[in-house]
Order: C-alpha cells, then structure tokens, then sequence
C-alpha cells in the first residue's frame, strides 16, 4: 500500500507542476514550442538580468557550423526560487543545453534545462525544484 | 503512512527549509510556506498588518487575467496595445508593453495584479505604506480619515485612502490613477475613471487574503475582479527582498540580443 501513497504524494506534484505560473513577460508565439533541441556547447557570456537573463554559448549543429546562440530563462528572481545564480556559469564552461528555439532559424531560444561541467543540472521550465536553496 | 500524513510531512520539510533559508536577497517564499500558512492556529493581531507578504508562484499572474466585456471605448483604447500574453498576444519582438519594453512604472493597480511579489506593510499613525519588491516601489493609504480627492490630476499610482472594516480586515480605495497604465501582461486598458477597492483581510496570524475588485464603467460593461481572496503567507522577519527592477539599459541589451533576433518576417 505504500506505494500508492507515494502516488498520491506524487500526483500533488504533478498537479503542482502543471499549475506552475510562468514568470515571463511574454508569451510563446515567437517559439516552436515543438522543438526539443540538445546541444553541447561553450558558455560565452552569461547574462543575469531583467526582465530575462539569458546564456550565450557556441554550439556545432549538424552541419560542423559553429554558431553563437543566446538563450532565454526568466528573471533573477524566479532563477533563484529555482537554485540558479549569477555565478551559474562563466565563460568557457562546457555546457550541455535543451531547448525550445525559434521559430525563424535564427540560433536563439528557451532555455529548458542545462547540465554544468560539474554534472548537475539546472532546470528553467516545469516545476521548481523544493530545496532550491539560493547562494549567497 | 496515511496520505494525510504524508502531505503533512511534505509541507513540515517545505517549511523548514523556509525557515533555514539564507537572510540576504530572498525571491520570495515557497508555497510550501503558504499551504503551512493555511493552517496556522496562531490568532491575527488586531488592525496589524505588519510584515512582509507573499503570494508564492500565485502573484505572478503572467498570462493576465480573464476580464468583463469591453466597453468600445476600451476596444479603441486597447487597439494599439500589441501584448506578449493573453489571447491578442504578439512575436516577441511585436511587444509594446510600456512596462517590459521601455520600463514605464507599473502603475497601480497592475502592481497588485501581476507581479505581486513580496511586499513589506508598514503602519504608522495616519498611513499605511506598502513597499513592493517588484520595481522597489511603494504607495502611501491614508488612513487619517481623509476623503479621496475630487478630480484628482492623475498618478502612476493613484491616490489612496483606507479603513478599518473590521479588526482583520483592511479596505483600500483608490482612484485617479493614469491610464497610460495597461492592467496586465494581455493588454487589458483602464480609464482614469478607474475606482479600485483593495480588501486585505487577515485570516490568522501567517495568512491574509487579497481581494481586488475594478469597478470602470467607461472602460468594462461591468465591475469584475481580478483578484478573489488570493492568499498571502506571513514571510519570517528576517526576509530580505532581493532587488528587482526594470533596467532601460538591461531591456535594451536584451532586445539586442534575444528580442530582436525573434522576427519571423
């Protein structure tokens, strides 16, 4: 029986999830929200700010193109409810990114989530993971 | 472990780790601080309002709100309004929000209906201020007995009287506020007719409740109200609110580099 309880405690997460407001200032018509695109790229310039900070990086797509995309999260409050931080990344981490690009081509996008050299990963979309802890 | 308890635990470590949380530049509190707010046996201090408040994700309202029909003045007014939300939401680059393109203030009331963040009550003996997190703003309620002005020459945020209904509960009312203003993220226009009744009513010691009704016959067919008892959790009194403002310099580096790029023509 225990295991259903855990569904239930699981199911309010889901709920939870779903529910979850999305604290940016626009909408998602510019965004093909189809689209699910990983790249493995090198961070270039990592920018905190409002109304969205964004992560510049360079990534190889499938052409052997090196292209220097720019993507967007929403603003520093809502990334620190999420753990992320101004000291998130700095140039020259070898960063792993999923994404939502544009819809036009142009190497731009939403951020979904992206893995650090160190392995752990940062989420941008769906629910807020609880012990989020900011950094000082 | 019965289900009861299992939720029960959930919202003990939740609000734990609330309670260890740093004291410098807090974002706001989780809702698992609201949920643990709800059951709060702790009595409401009498006409005390005093703290810092937070509605948890709830506040944002991002997408805007489902208001009452338009009147065709609202309809001409809104015509040139291009929203990033809502159902007459734009590219981004399309986006003529006056506050997340050009940093324009808020205004009130949009400051109580979208990015209601934490904010900090203050009383003192003939006014009750209200600092917000979002834009590092503040607005003053008389509270001594004043009447609202008559035709009033028009404020960012209005000008504002409040009074005791009860002991828990606060009522606020505003008016000459400056049409410029949109009142959400989906392009939804006021007048400066605009009157706005604010009803803060404190439940129990760690929860108060939010209403918001609009009432601007020139602009909606009737009164409507964004906000229905949203609530609000007590933040512990060490909470320091981070910084969130709008940068004209930070806007137009992101334009730069993100908004502008978005064009699908």
């Amino acid at each position: 029986m225990k295991a259903s309880y855990l569904g239930i405690v699981l199911g309010i997460f889901t709920v939870a999830a779903i529910a979850a407001p999305v604290g940016a200032h626009h909408g998602t018509a510019s965004f093909d929200t189809s689209k699910d695109l990983t790249l493995k790229g090198t961070v270039t310039d990592w920018i905190w700010a409002n109304p969205h900070c964004f992560l510049k990086f360079d990534a190889m797509d499938e052409t052997g193109t090196v292209r220097n995309w720019a993507v967007e999260v929403s603003n520093p409050t809502d990334m620190t409810k999420r753990g992320w931080a101004r000291s998130s990344f700095k140039v020259g981490d070898a960063v792993t990114v999923n994404l939502q690009p544009v819809k036009n081509g142009a190497p731009i996008g939403r951020l979904r989530s992206v893995t650090l050299p160190d392995g752990s990963t940062l989420t941008a979309m769906g629910p807020a993971p609880a012990a989020a802890a900011p950094a000082p | 472990m019965k289900p009861i308890l299992a939720v029960a635990l959930l919202v003990a470590v939740s609000a734990s780790a609330v309670a260890r949380a740093q004291e410098w530049n807090r974002a706001g509190l989780s809702d698992g601080a609201l949920t643990a707010s709800k059951a709060s046996a702790a009595p409401a201090p009498k006409r005390d309002l005093t703290g810092i408040w937070d509605a948890g994700g709830q506040g944002i309202a991002g997408p805007g709100h489902e208001s009452a029909p338009w009147t065709d003045w609202a309809k001409q007014k809104a015509a040139s309004f291009r929203p990033g939300n809502g159902p007459r939401a734009v590219y981004e680059n399309d986006i003529n929000d006056p506050l997340s393109t050009v940093c324009d203030p808020t205004g009130f009331p949009r400051q109580v209906l979208y990015e209601t963040r934490p904010f900090q009550i203050v009383q003192t003996p003939t006014q009750v201020l209200i600092l917000y997190m979002f834009e590092k703003r503040w607005r003053v309620v008389w509270t001594d007995g004043r009447a609202l002005p008559k035709d009033p020459d028009p404020r960012w945020y209005g000008y504002s009287v409040g009074h005791w209904e009860d002991d828990d509960t606060f009522v606020v009312n505003t008016i000459g506020t400056d049409e410029r203003t949109w009142l959400d993220n989906s392009g939804n226009p006021h007048s400066a007719d605009l009157k706005v009744e604010e009803r803060y009513h404190r439940v129990n010691h760690d929860l108060m409740e939010l209403t918001v009704t609009l009432d601007d016959p020139k602009a909606y067919t009737r009164p409507w109200m964004p906000r229905n008892r949203m609530p609000l959790a007590l933040a512990p009194a060490n909470f320091d609110m981070m910084e969130m403002i709008c940068s004209p310099t930070e806007v137009m580096d992101f334009r730069k580099n993100i908004s502008e790029r978005t064009n699908n023509k």
